[in-house]
């Protein structure tokens, strides 16, 4: 077991997604225990599913400046960074630290993807993509960091992290690295996915896809809704930040069992866990909410109930927040990071919207609606295709292991 | 700042011509390899992955099975590092073809074969690996900023780990935008403390690009970078070939990797271990 580390000053962070543009958006509608999702409208052949589309992308181009960077991806990502004062945050750190002592460590898994299927739909009479669909640099897993790179000037470490629906919680653990090293000074983290076809066909192609809005733990789930979001924190040392929420831990780990269904005992997700707590230094009775991965797939929840029955005691909270987002993919991580830290900071655990009927292998440690209480010590749970899990610890400043 | 000091334990190298290290080293040594098989044998994975893996996860499992078998290590017990600038080109392909005509038809399998983390997810699976295991990306600097990443590992966790860098060749007419038009893989184990599997120790410092040395390559190995972004790792390969020399490599747009190889200090340091060893 890794060693406790020094925990890390979380001094902005901000969400955009289903559930609106910004963090009073996302908070407002967690207090109201109101759904994002709505029926899909998506794409030109819509399959029957429900999804949570951002409202307003298609409406916001990007600036002249950063034109050449046009995709939905790259303006959902806009969109998101232009919210809860998060450029300033980056620009004050640009000026504190310098641009090459920023690291930008973005999660995705599909970044600009829907560009590349558009150019498919429009071939030329040679089999070629058309002219105005050559644009190598959209085509491309890395399009949304460099992006972002463009678009907040860094000039630090820039790496597209993309392992499935854990993509975006594992940037944490990047930066935190880099950190501690010395080799940056802060950390832009975050992820961005969108809707696209690849993800709504290919779920639904493994019959993962619910026709109904996901219902998370509930006994009758019967799969994911997909979801689109966009968000970003931003790390740095605790001196520069005493006040501010803590990355406290963060744990990785590999299931090594299949590439699309979890351990059946959780075995990853639970050395994940153990690493998150060892690095926090802390027991999981410190724990006081969990923001489960709960993607209402059957499999997914059925383990990770089992692992929060097993693992924390009755009075540790938990639920699923995929009810009011969809499942976000790569952006998942980071989205829930974010209502991890707003738990921290309202005292609220979100109920866990959509499961109208307990699956019986949860525990007591279920919210299954909203609960006004104070949270010290809240996690994070993301896992992705793969078997690749990840955890992340957040406290609040006073918080003392 | 001091540099970050790595050493390295095992090598892995694959191409249509050169089938592993020793080939490259052959090579840069003036002789003319035998290329190796049309497809990687890819022995790591059992028989039936091998069967349904892409050419994506051969590629990357033929490189870190040749890798992890230099350095004597276990692969289970080794953090693993997947880096790839474009992931399964054909893969794409055949998903945003599939998607424009009939996308009701796309194939389960293909879908989840299709995230970048597939070689990762297959190697963790055939190796029984728990430990951490990523996937990443940074277009014509993934090597680069694939070795940061597993530097950093590492040295933050004092842990053996596996770096994978590796892309196959696109097809048309993606092709034209990814201009990756050969298979390039290439492996490294890197292991924070110098031990008797040590290769070469190397020095290593982070810093902005001022101006970029241009490692030139003989040929055949000259073009090779342009046509596949996991070939940028050749400088680095080839200064461990010769045992001796240094390399800049980009890890970002505005930052290099300045790579020494020590190998002279490795063996100093080294001597007095296994001496005591011989005591033993």
């Amino acid at each position: 077991m890794p060693d406790p580390m020094t925990p890390l000053a979380v001094t902005a962070y901000t969400a955009t997604s289903a559930i609106g543009h910004g963090l009073a958006a996302q908070f407002d509608a967690l207090q109201a225990a109101r759904s994002g999702l709505r029926p899909n409208d998506f794409s030109s052949a819509p399959l029957d599913c429900w999804i949570g589309r951002v409202a307003g992308v298609e409406d916001a181009p990007l600036p002249a400046s950063l034109a050449v960077w046009e995709c939905r991806n790259n303006r959902l990502a806009w969109l998101g960074l232009n919210q809860d004062g998060f450029l300033d945050r980056v620009r004050a750190a640009r000026q504190r630290y310098g641009t090459h002592r920023i690291a930008l460590m973005l999660g995705t898994s599909t970044a600009s993807i829907g560009e590349t299927e558009a150019a498919y739909r429009r071939l030329d009479a040679d089999g070629g993509f058309p002219a105005d669909m050559r644009r190598p640099a959209i085509h491309a897993p890395h399009s949304l960091a460099a992006f972002v790179t463009a678009a907040l000037e860094l000039e630090g470490p820039c790496l597209t992290i993309s392992t499935a629906c854990s993509s975006s919680a594992k940037a944490f653990a990047n930066a935190e690295r880099l950190i501690r090293l010395g080799l940056v000074d802060a950390a832009v983290v975050g992820g961005v996915d969108t809707l696209c076809d690849s993800v709504l066909f290919g779920f639904n192609a493994l019959e993962l896809v619910s026709p109904q809005p996901c219902r998370p733990f509930d006994a009758a789930r019967n799969g994911i809704s997909i979801g689109e979001a966009a968000g970003f924190a931003l790390l740095e040392r605790v001196d520069i930040a005493p006040a501010a929420p803590r990355l406290l831990g963060y744990g990785e780990a590999s299931d090594a069992h299949h590439m699309s269904t979890p351990h059946p005992d959780g075995l990853g997700a639970e050395l994940a866990l153990r690493d998150t707590l060892a690095r926090a230094g802390i027991d999981a009775d410190r724990v006081d909410y969990i923001n489960l991965h709960g993607t209402a797939s059957q499999k997914n929840d059925e383990v990770e109930a089992a692992l929060v029955s097993r693992a924390f005691p009755a009075r540790t909270r938990g639920s699923s927040t995929k009810g009011f987002t969809g499942h976000t993919l790569g952006a998942a991580g980071i989205i829930e990071a974010t209502i991890a830290l707003q738990a921290i900071e309202h005292g609220l655990i979100p109920g866990n919207l959509g499961g109208a009927t307990p699956d019986a292998g949860c525990g007591p440690q279920f919210a299954w609606t909203n609960e006004q209480r104070r949270v010290d010590v809240a996690l994070s749970n993301s896992f992705g295709f793969g078997g690749n899990n990840a955890c992340l610890a957040f406290a609040r400043a006073e918080f003392a292991a | 700042m001091r540099p970050l000091r790595i050493h390295v334990e095992g090598i892995g190298l694959w191409s249509k011509q050169l089938g592993d290290f020793a080939a490259l080293q052959a090579l840069l040594g003036g002789h003319a390899p035998e290329p190796p098989s049309p497809k990687p044998a890819a022995t790591t994975l059992p028989p039936n992955e091998r069967r349904r893996a892409p050419e994506s996860v051969l590629l990357a499992a033929e490189v870190a099975g040749q890798a992890v078998a230099m350095s004597g290590r276990t692969a289970d017990s080794l953090t693993c590092v997947f880096s790839s600038s474009h992931g399964d080109q054909a893969i794409t392909d055949y998903m945003c073809a599939t998607l424009a005509s009939a996308p009701k038809e796309l194939s389960p399998i293909r879908f989840h074969n299709s995230v970048h983390n597939a070689p990762a997810g297959y190697w963790t699976i055939a190796t029984g690996c728990h430990e951490p295991s990523t996937a990443v990306c940074a277009q014509r600097m993934s090597f680069g900023a694939g070795l940061l990443e597993a530097i950093s590992h590492a040295l933050a966790d004092r842990c053996p780990v596996l770096l994978v860098c590796s892309d196959i060749a696109g097809v048309f007419p993606l092709v034209e935008e990814t201009g990756c038009t050969q298979s390039f893989g290439c492996a490294l184990v890197i292991t924070p403390d110098l031990s008797d599997s040590t290769l070469a120790s190397l020095d290593i410092t982070l810093a902005p690009i001022q101006d970029l040395a241009d490692d030139a390559l003989p040929e055949p190995l000259a073009g090779w970078r342009t046509a596949n972004a996991s070939a940028e790792a050749l400088p680095l390969l080839a200064v461990l070939a010769r045992g001796h020399g240094h390399c800049e490599l980009k890890a970002a747009a505005s930052l290099a990797l300045r790579i020494e190889l020590r190998a002279a200090a490795a063996r100093q340091d080294h001597a007095p271990s296994r001496a005591a060893e011989q005591v033993a």
